[in-house]
């Protein structure tokens, strides 16, 4: 990439790329935010004409908004947690060679296939359904009362579908993150006296923080946008209403469109706050 | 006190027998080379001897006291890695700490173990350092500092100069026999490099597929290698191993003669070939000559320069007194 000639071919060769992802991203964003200042009622009159930051102030101000803040918050950080202890588990116990480590190892990644929505309907119908669920049968074979999971635990168990989905991730991050880990390391740490937990604490757990990192990034970015999930479980009730849920109740179920973009834009804000406060924490790992 | 014996020790990978059973005595303060071809079992020896891999039978002594079943960290032994096995998060300080930090030792000791390492291997500078930012060398120096402040009964060394460049090996070859001399502890080291083995040991082991080919002092070996094998591998060039009529003259199957010890003349020489390549080192020169009728190339060592070419002919006396003769099993005969 030296000579002025490759420079120029690469920028061409580049250019469709990046102009597509230009459009992908910059012209949905613009129209967002036009629609944002704008008082748009689809099926109730249409474009109702600008009305400055009306929309912002609507939706901040709605009661709903808070709760579906700290309902996003809750699952993003629920499940970050729960993937990353597992994944660290599953990783160790994978990393040991076994029979049928292979099959094993497909077998561990395949929730990452499932698409959400069939996972979701999966958890809900086959685990948590309070009168079939093999949860409810289980809690009766010990002489219990079945937890209505989505009603009465509806959080836990938003929780446990998301995490069950991204485990096999973290997993595979993780996964490859140990193996890359050189043994002789583990053995001079055996060497110098250190018990296994000391070895995990002081050898393997740093080996592993870029790769937490990566995870963590990676992770955030998606689960603040999950929606499928709580589409097809409660729908939005028992104080599931993340704001990506909010954002499309406020567009499609009250046809407003100017409404639902104020949230929009309010949530591409709070992403990037996020994201360089990640960045911030975790950028030193990276440097590493 | 670091004495080390191994008593009928053998070792198995699934149903592959790497080390036969197999006896040693290393004695405290010595300077022990395991040295052979890759795969003869050295490091799976070491790695024993450190207790990081099981031994299938046997009995493993450390200073009288049976250490078969104490964990790595018990035996009071301490490693140097092939690849230093440095932990790359830590500081320099923090590494040569660790083992210490392991073994509860209090903070004013440790800082005094860790200065006095640091002013030994020269490592003062960078204590603040992690690895990642050090010279090969450097690294190499931490890894023996971190085994030096356990204050190891013995240390042993895996290959540790092989990923070093040839100018810096041969410093830290140095470094490491003069380490030896100040501490006066036992030390075992593993390499494939007959030139560390020689320049280093007090005691050479040659291993060939887990067996023990011989041991002793580097220049045991060099004047009588027990067998073939060792009176291949050790000596740089390799000897000149001569089978077929030309040994029979000697009563013997095998007639080994060093590139050393043949002089070469202007004529009337026992032998005669041809010159191959011929390395001009200055100090000396490797003639590899061709048929000569004895063997498919023959190596000879002339001290200082000589102006013979490729493609001349060349005469070639053996100093008879210098001839190794074996036997059709490959053993020395007397």
């Amino acid at each position: 990439m030296a000579t002025k000639a490759s420079r120029s071919a690469a920028r061409l060769m580049m250019a469709p790329a990046v102009i597509l992802l230009l459009g992908w991203m910059l012209v949905p964003l613009c129209m967002t935010l036009y629609f944002s200042f704008k008082k748009y009622l689809p099926l109730r009159g249409g474009d109702l004409g600008w009305v400055g930051f009306e929309n912002y102030v609507r939706f901040f101000s709605s009661s709903a908004f808070w709760p579906s803040v700290q309902a996003t918050l809750v699952i993003v950080g629920g499940v970050l947690v729960i993937t990353i202890v597992f994944g660290i588990l599953l990783a160790i116990l994978l990393d040991q060679p076994m029979w049928g480590q292979g099959i094993v190892r497909i077998l561990v990644i395949a929730p990452f296939f499932v698409m959400p929505t069939v996972s979701a309907l999966v958890w809900k119908n086959m685990f948590m359904d309070p009168v079939n669920g093999l949860f409810a049968h289980l809690w009766k074979f010990f002489d219990a009362t079945p937890i209505e999971w989505l009603s009465q635990a509806s959080m836990t168990s938003l929780v446990i579908i998301v995490s069950w989905q991204w485990l096999p991730f973290a997993t595979l991050i993780l996964l490859t993150a140990i193996q890359s880990l050189d043994s002789e390391q583990l053995e001079a740490a055996e060497m110098d006296g250190a018990p296994p937990l000391s070895r995990f604490g002081y050898i393997t757990l740093p080996h592993l923080s870029r790769a937490i990192t990566v995870v963590v990034l990676i992770q955030t970015i998606f689960l603040l946008s999950i929606f499928a999930e709580i589409f097809v479980t409660t729908q939005g009730s028992f104080g599931t209403k993340t704001l990506t849920y909010l954002i499309y109740q406020r567009v499609l179920e009250s046809q407003n469109v100017g409404l639902g973009s104020a949230g929009g834009i309010f949530a591409v804000i709070l992403a990037n706050i996020i994201a360089i406060f990640l960045m911030r924490i975790v950028g030193k790992n990276l440097d590493a | 006190m670091g004495q080390i014996t191994l008593q009928q020790v053998t070792k198995k990978f699934g149903d592959v027998q790497v080390i036969p059973p197999l006896d040693l005595t290393i004695e405290d303060g010595e300077f022990t080379v395991f040295v052979g071809p890759s795969g003869c079992g050295k490091s799976t020896l070491l790695r024993l001897i450190a207790g990081l891999e099981d031994i299938t039978s046997g009995t493993i002594l450390i200073d009288g006291a049976d250490a078969t079943a104490i964990s790595p960290a018990k035996r009071g032994l301490a490693m140097v890695f092939q690849s230093y096995a440095l932990y790359p998060h830590m500081s320099v300080r923090k590494n040569i700490a660790f083992p210490m930090r392991m073994a509860g030792i209090d903070k004013a000791e440790q800082d005094r173990r860790i200065e006095q390492a640091a002013t030994a291997l020269n490592l003062t500078d960078y204590l603040d350092r992690r690895p990642g930012q050090l010279s090969g060398g450097q690294r190499q120096r931490v890894a023996i500092g971190r085994a030096i402040v356990r204050e190891p009964a013995a240390f042993l060394f895996d290959e540790p100069l092989s990923n070093l460049d040839a100018a810096l090996r041969v410093g830290m070859r140095l470094e490491i026999s003069e380490l030896h001399k100040r501490l006066e502890t036992t030390m075992i080291y593993v390499t494939h490099d007959q030139v560390e083995a020689m320049t280093m040991a007090d005691k050479i082991v040659v291993l060939r597929a887990g067996h023990i080919e011989q041991v002793g002092s580097p220049l045991d070996l060099y004047r009588t290698p027990r067998n073939v094998f060792v009176a291949g591998f050790i000596g740089s060039p390799k000897m000149n191993l001569i089978e077929g009529p030309e040994a029979a003259k000697h009563d013997a199957h095998t007639i080994g003669i060093r590139p050393e010890h043949i002089d070469v003349v202007e004529s009337g020489g026992l032998w005669e070939g041809r010159v191959g390549v011929a390395e001009h080192l200055g100090s000396d020169t490797f003639f590899h000559v061709h048929d000569t009728g004895l063997a498919e190339m023959m190596t000879v060592r002339v001290a200082g320069e000589v102006n013979l070419r490729h493609g001349d002919r060349i005469h070639l006396n053996p100093r008879a007194d210098q001839i190794h003769r074996f036997d059709d099993k490959g053993l020395r005969i007397q």
